[in-house]
């Protein structure tokens, strides 16, 4: 046993591995032949000397992101929240004129929501497809992201990418790999939500 | 005592085996990049005419291989083994290529180190007696990888700065035992080092220790040091794995003056890959289109070419594991006479 | 309206954006977008979802925590009316022209499109 969180110089590094490691294969050896109760303990002194492994180099690592870390560029992050901003406010202001469109021409307002999505959903396909959409995510970033065009975006662009390996398993299976978590976790918290007002009413 | 081995990790080629052919292939992208006009075929975009990607990068590790067979006056026939890898699952445009040559191969994966790694064996093929020419290639190409690793390329994501672009190209040398060109006499294998990296984001962060460690080894092996070397080339650590190394060589008291990184020589700064290039063809189309030329020349000597590589998959990445890292170093020089 | 909706559009991506430039684990936008579908369905539940859409309107219906809103007013409207069956099926009913048109779009843009890398 050795201390732990001890940044140990490489000499001793590898002494301590090369002891584990020889220790490893012989309670390994020893627990193939054992039976019943006698393997289990093997079993148990095999899996505290893997741990042993993983714990010795910790201290090692943790002092090698802390050098690394310190070279990270930045992320841009000023640019990025204001380029966010403006982006995600303008899908949302397109989305506001197309909703007052739609009302204005007689739609209901539930009606007028649904196909205002409807025609962003569009609109995110369609820039997707002429090859748009990830330029423009580059420079905005959650901006383009969060509005439903970007889950327009998420759709398309994973069924593009795989429609060579075919309809069913290429875009088929492929259209919901970022759209289907969506609907998984926001299906079951509407029902977590419906239940709720349910027996709380 | 093994006799060709040199200390813990090095190997020594006596016979200094001879790269007497190379050739790269490479996108758009890197034609438009610094060293555009060296390599010996540009597309003119990422499909090369074929229908998919994966079919686009097989043919271009075909082009790439037939280029450097065809300077040399040679047919796959003459070669006797065939060494290749890139990135794909179960390294397919590596297999898909052999196919087409219908020579003995080997496939090989040691992710953005294959080429170094093919180089190493090639040596060993030729130091051992067992061929006369070895042909060797590695090929990545951005959008099979960011397929494969990352997200759909349509996918309007922002790429961390940390973030390295995957180079969309195929080199390929041929070795031999006699002829002229340059001269390969050590190459020292690497062990996989791992610190604790797990953003599959930050490749150099992850694989800068790995490329210390063989080169630390390689010095110890051979009595030498970074000034017995015109160049010390990692494949692609890119800029922010480059900066640590340095940092590592500092600590060390190294001086690091002469290195540099296959991952900032591939693309200029105003390319937008934020850290640099990587992938198997990185470190490969930079080799033989811009430094075999400047060993050739005399502008160089003697290089030392030092392969990364990141060995992780994207289920590991998921599976939140740490990433291991490789690099083999291989001493490249001109024929001094 | 139109300047109140390009508004809070705007800062709700900006959180999104924080969220992935701040925080030091790998965010990608499935997560980003599972946020906030959740997200935006918890605080239609308690009632916090609905004041900002009569605020910013369009500024809160079109980012994803919107369809969230969608989800969680449909999942309670069919319980009004329909009781527990309502609770299953009102959340996918109210916005199943949604994803209709989103797998209509989807499927139709992937057969004439190719992806341009």
């Amino acid at each position: 046993m050795i201390a732990q969180n001890v940044l140990l110089n490489e000499q001793e590094m590898t002494k301590w591995l090369n002891e584990l490691q020889k220790e490893h294969q012989k309670v390994l050896f020893w627990e193939a032949q054992a039976k019943g109760e006698e393997r289990k303990k093997f079993a148990g002194l095999r899996q505290e000397i893997e741990r042993q492994q993983q714990r010795i180099a910790r201290p090692q690592q943790i002092d090698y992101q802390s050098t690394a870390i310190k070279l990270v560029p930045p992320q841009t992050v000023i640019k990025n929240v204001i380029m966010a901003f403006l982006v995600g406010g303008s899908i949302c202001l397109i989305g506001q004129i197309i909703y007052n469109l739609f009302t204005q021409s007689g739609l209901g307002l539930k009606d007028a929501a649904a196909a205002t999505s409807s025609f962003l959903v569009f609109l995110g396909a369609l820039f997707t497809a002429l090859g748009y959409y990830d330029e423009l995510g580059k420079v905005a970033g959650a901006g383009s992201i969060v509005p439903i065009t970007g889950f327009a975006n998420s759709i398309v662009s994973s069924a593009l990418e795989f429609k060579r390996e075919g309809y069913i398993y290429g875009v088929g299976a492929r259209l919901f790999t970022v759209a289907g978590p969506i609907l998984v976790y926001g299906t079951m918290v509407s029902i977590l939500v419906g239940l709720v007002y349910y027996f709380v009413r | 005592m093994a006799q060709n081995k040199i200390g813990k990790q090095t190997l020594h080629f006596p016979s200094t085996p001879i790269i007497t052919s190379w050739a790269s292939v490479v996108g758009p992208m890197e034609g438009k990049g610094p060293l555009g006009e060296k390599y010996d075929l540009v597309l003119t975009d990422t499909l090369a005419g074929e229908k998919t990607w994966e079919k686009a990068e097989q043919k271009m590790m075909q082009f790439s291989i037939e280029l450097a067979l065809e300077k040399r006056n040679l047919l796959p026939k003459d070669l006797d083994f065939y060494l290749a890898g890139d990135l794909l699952n179960q390294i397919t445009c590596a297999n898909f290529t052999a196919r087409f040559l219908n020579t003995p191969f080997l496939g090989l994966y040691g992710a953005c180190s294959t080429f170094a790694e093919g180089l190493c064996m090639a040596g060993v093929l030729l130091e051992g007696g067992f061929a006369e020419k070895v042909g060797v290639s590695a090929s990545s190409h951005h959008d099979t990888a960011e397929k494969q690793f990352r997200t759909p390329t349509e996918l309007g994501d922002q790429r961390p700065m940390t973030a390295q672009w995957t180079v969309t190209g195929s080199a390929s040398i041929i070795i031999e035992k006699t002829g002229t060109g340059i001269i390969l006499t050590h190459a020292t294998i690497g062990k996989i080092i791992d610190l604790g990296n797990s953003n599959a984001q930050d490749l150099g962060s992850a694989m800068a220790p790995a490329a210390f460690d063989t080169l630390k080894t390689h010095f110890e092996d051979l009595g030498r040091n970074e000034n017995d070397y015109d160049l010390i080339v990692t494949g692609d650590l890119g800029l922010l794995g480059h900066g640590i190394l340095k940092e590592l060589l500092k600590e060390k008291g190294i001086s690091p003056d002469r290195f540099n990184d296959c991952g900032i020589m591939v693309y200029s700064p105003d390319q937008d890959t934020h850290c640099g290039g990587s992938g198997c063809g990185c470190s490969g189309v930079v080799l033989t289109a811009h430094l075999i030329e400047r060993l050739l020349s005399g502008y160089y000597h003697r290089i030392l070419f030092i392969g990364t590589g990141a060995l992780l998959s994207p289920l590991t990445s998921l599976q939140g594991e740490t990433i291991p890292c490789i690099a083999h170093a291989v001493v490249l020089e001109s024929r001094g006479e | 309206m139109l300047l109140k909706a390009f508004i809070l559009g705007g800062l709700i991506c900006v959180i999104g954006q924080l969220l992935m430039d701040l925080t030091p684990f790998n965010i990608t936008p499935a997560h980003i977008l599972v946020g906030y579908v959740t997200t935006g369905a918890v605080l239609s539940g308690l009632g916090l979802y609905q004041p900002l859409v009569d605020w910013g309107g369009a500024g809160a219906t079109v980012p994803l925590s919107g369809f969230g809103h969608s989800l969680a007013q449909g999942a309670i409207e069919g319980v009004k009316s329909k009781g527990l069956l309502g609770a299953l099926g009102g959340g996918l009913q109210a916005t199943s022209i949604g994803v209709a048109v989103a797998i209509v779009f989807g499927l139709f843009f992937a057969t004439f499109a190719r992806p341009k890398g």
